[in-house]
């Protein structure tokens, strides 16, 4: 009963890869980690009942807050990034 | 009354999966960095909560529903905020919603 959603999750995982390696800008790679790493908690979820281990349970919750740290800190830093090029037009790079 | 709870949660999984499945297509084919967005973050949202209602109903009274109630939460919180940064950081970026952006299949 799990496989179907693992591996739906998984070729989803597959997907969001494909597009966070050919991603036009910046912003579509960090959209596809972080859907990368809500479909990790969901996959860690699945397959904690999948293989009857209740413990990976404390890994999907640790995971899903450090997914959404790291994305937030990726974010402040392309945003400063984006300010200060906007600042000084012939920084370049 | 434990077969219609295993029919429930069967049925929910896989509208669960279904969801994640479409949002990841999303991500891939949409011609545009908001509407890619769109597909991903909205159903990200909707399959977590299915697939993690139909974990809940497997797992009945016990420590890992609870768990399974914090993971959600925390999904719940975050992913929208998420996405709400990250638009918001592309539109300070000077990224427009309204032009289709150069689609990404074949190459920049």
């Amino acid at each position: 009963m799990y496989y179907v959603v693992t591996i739906a999750t998984l070729v989803t995982m597959a997907l969001a890869l494909i597009r966070a390696l050919l991603g036009p800008s910046i912003y579509d790679r960090v959209l596809a980690a972080n859907m990368f790493g809500t479909k990790t908690v969901l996959l860690l979820a699945v397959i904690a009942f999948l293989y009857g281990r209740p413990d990976f349970l404390d890994l999907a919750l640790a995971y899903a807050l450090i997914n959404f740290i790291g994305v937030l800190a990726v974010l402040e830093f392309i945003r400063r990034r984006a300010y200060n090029q906007a600042a000084e037009p012939g920084a370049g790079s | 009354m434990a077969m219609l709870a295993d029919i429930a949660s069967w049925v929910l999984l896989t509208l669960g999966g279904a969801f994640v499945f479409i949002g990841g297509l999303g991500a891939l084919r949409m011609p545009n960095l908001y509407t890619r967005m769109h597909a991903a973050s909205l159903t990200d949202t909707m399959g977590a909560v299915l697939i993690i209602a139909g974990i809940m109903l497997q797992a009945g009274a016990s420590l890992a529903t609870i768990k399974l109630a914090a993971i959600l939460l925390f999904l719940l919180l975050t992913s929208p905020t998420a996405s709400n940064a990250l638009a918001s950081a592309a539109l300070l970026a000077g990224q427009r919603p309204g032009e289709a952006t150069a689609s990404s299949e074949r190459g920049e």
